[in-house]
């Protein structure tokens, strides 16, 4: 029974491009989501899915003065424009490091959402077009569409990967990025600009104003466990991809949109995640979390209640075995031993 | 200045100025430095010695002057794969965890080399190994202290075999014996021919391998020649310390409550 309904899923032509955008989406999105956690530009994604949603108003604008026939074949394309001037906005924003800078960002995001909504109606579009950007909608996916999206996250993915280290020492450390001679500036575009196509692919599948979570949310989730960079982003991508394909198919049975489904299983995954995290943390028992520490401060009473041990010796008196010229101070007693000596008339020997 | 024969220096600048925030932070600033030497940039908080490695290494833009390395202007066609930069600490944590691994292997990339080469892994190891961090290769470098994210560092300039080493503050917070094994890291570099320039407060077991010393102070040159001269004997292990004039009140050397019992 429930058998014949995936396969009578997988057979719709529909169901199997919204599943293989859902897949595409999924692994792509994560993969610039980490570098946009890194930066600590975990919203980015937010504020250009804002900007685009003009360009996909714009795209709707010039389709219906030229007269094209379906009037949003110039959706993806506008979005596509929108989305990377805004972020490539937002990068120079962030670059010069005005207070002001939060501001102008606040302006563009608001004036993206105004704007696309008022363009939006003057193109001749209706509330449910609106509605289908703003939150998706997977099911509507048309053969084009798809193939914007398999380049679109093919290119992603290629510079994501392909260019890792080099992205990853930017987003770390980017004045010893700068000290190296890397053209810190241009990898600092190419992760705005790869976040601006990540962006407009996603609108389909999750919509503008759902984008960052698909970007953010399982990146969030797999910093909980991983603990490298590498590792982080494949796991991301992993988990990017099986919220989408579950969310979709979910919505294959239950009449419940299929944007939000995905956020809600990622937000609900994290939240599993984050409860279980310190039962499963793997537990070293005999793992010194201090191994390599040197012994270097001697307490005088443990060495006269104990004149045999053999490393404490030759070193007796002393704050270090190798001594810096400034730390002995005057009169050889050393500052570890006058508090110890006075208060205990007893003489007996300290637990340390 | 420099002859088909003789190398060029290792870091030539003139007339260097910056500006930043509106504030002239160095001003007409000219460092020559010869292949091979060790040159230590002494002056106090805020006189500019942060600023000066910066501004040598293109990080923050000069307002005047320039900049050569090895001969070449800064830029993508600068010998960057020949100079190391150890910053004065790791950026805050983002969250992100990389492991000490991953942070050096980033050391392999400069100017245009945007993937590490084949067998960067293996140079990253070594480099950890280095620095006595070779169990730790794998660990979050936002679990590890402040001196081991230090030596992570450490192994990140060093990766590349630089031939100029620019270091800022490197031994600051951290251990003594960790010290005594970076400068026998930093004098066996001296000895194979690496040029460098350390930012210091005090020359401290720094002291045998500086040849020259340059002193900032108000963003101008203010002693540039051999080291000032520390007594030797005050810098040696051995050396007792004492005062010619005596202890103002003498420390506290044991129990010295006595108790009287009156009949």
């Amino acid at each position: 029974m429930t058998w014949d309904l995936v396969v009578e899923m997988l057979t719709s032509p529909l169901m199997q491009r919204a599943l293989l955008a859902a897949v595409l989406v999924g692994a792509a999105a994560p993969v610039v989501g980490t570098f946009l956690v890194q930066r600590r530009m975990a919203l980015m994604g937010d504020g250009i899915g804002h900007v685009a949603l003009t360009g996909v108003a714009l795209g709707w604008l010039v389709g219906s003065w030229v007269g094209l026939v379906p009037q949003d074949a110039l959706a993806v394309p506008g979005a596509v424009v929108a989305a990377v001037v805004g972020s490539v906005v937002i990068e120079l924003v962030r670059e010069r490091g005005r207070t002001s800078g939060d501001l102008a960002l606040a302006l563009m995001f608001y004036g993206g959402i105004a704007g696309g909504v008022l363009l939006i109606k003057v193109a001749g579009g209706t509330n449910a077009n609106l509605i289908s950007y703003l939150f998706g909608s997977i099911s509507t996916v048309s053969t084009t569409d798809l193939w914007w999206t398999v380049a679109l996250a093919a290119l992603v993915l290629g510079v994501g990967l392909g260019l890792r280290t080099a992205l990853f020492a930017v987003s770390h450390d980017e004045e010893f990025a700068r000290a190296s001679g890397l053209p810190v500036r241009l990898l600092s575009m190419l992760v705005a600009t790869i976040a601006a196509l990540t962006v407009t692919i996603a609108m389909r599948v999750v919509g503008l104003l759902l984008v960052s979570a698909l970007m953010i949310v399982p990146v969030a989730i797999a910093q909980l466990y991983a603990r490298s960079f590498g590792r982080t982003m494949t796991l991301a991508s992993v988990i990017g991809v099986v919220v989408s394909v579950v969310g979709l198919g979910l919505t294959y049975w239950q009449d419940i949109p299929p944007g939000a489904t995905i956020v809600v299983l990622a937000i609900v995954v994290y939240t599993v995640a984050a409860a279980l995290r310190p039962a499963l943390q793997r537990h070293r028992p005999d793992d010194d979390p201090h191994p390599d520490m040197v012994d270097d401060v001697l307490i005088v009473d443990d060495v006269c209640d104990d004149p045999v041990t053999t490393v404490a010796t030759p070193a007796r008196g002393t704050v270090a075995p190798n001594p810096p010229p400034a730390a002995t101070p005057a009169g050889g007693a050393t500052a570890a031993t006058s508090p110890l000596g006075t208060d205990d008339p007893a003489g007996g020997s300290r637990a340390t | 200045m420099t002859s088909g024969t003789t190398p060029p220096l290792a870091v030539e600048a003139t007339g260097l100025d910056v500006t930043l925030g509106g504030r002239r932070i160095l001003a007409g600033v000219d460092l020559a430095v010869e292949p091979g030497q060790v040159l230590a940039l002494l002056g106090a908080n805020g006189s500019g010695k942060s600023t000066l490695v910066r501004a040598l290494l293109g990080v923050v833009p000069t307002s005047a002057g320039s900049v050569r390395l090895f001969g070449a202007p800064l830029g993508p066609s600068a010998p960057w794969h020949r100079v190391g930069y150890v910053p004065q600490r790791m950026p805050a944590a983002s969250g992100m965890p990389a492991t000490a691994l991953e942070v050096v292997t980033s050391g392999l990339l400069h100017g245009r080399r945007l993937r590490p080469a084949h067998g960067g892994r293996r140079r990253a190891l070594a480099a950890l190994e280095s620095v006595g961090l070779a169990d730790r290769a794998h660990r979050r470098v936002q679990e590890m202290s402040g001196g081991q994210q230090q030596r992570v560092l450490i192994a990140r300039a060093l990766v590349r075999d630089p031939d100029l080493l620019v270091l800022d503050e490197p031994t600051s917070g951290i251990d003594i014996p960790t010290q005594a094994t970076f400068v026998d890291t930093v004098s066996r570099l001296h000895a194979a021919g690496t040029t460098v320039v350390v930012i210091l407060h005090e020359l401290g077991p720094f002291a045998g391998l500086i040849q020259r010393a340059v002193v900032l102070r108000h963003g101008r040159v203010a002693h540039d020649g051999p080291p000032p001269a520390a007594r030797p004997e005050h810098a040696h292990a051995d050396h007792d310390h004492t005062h010619a004039h005596p202890d103002p009140e003498p420390p506290p050397t044991g129990p010295t409550i006595t108790v009287e019992v009156t009949p």
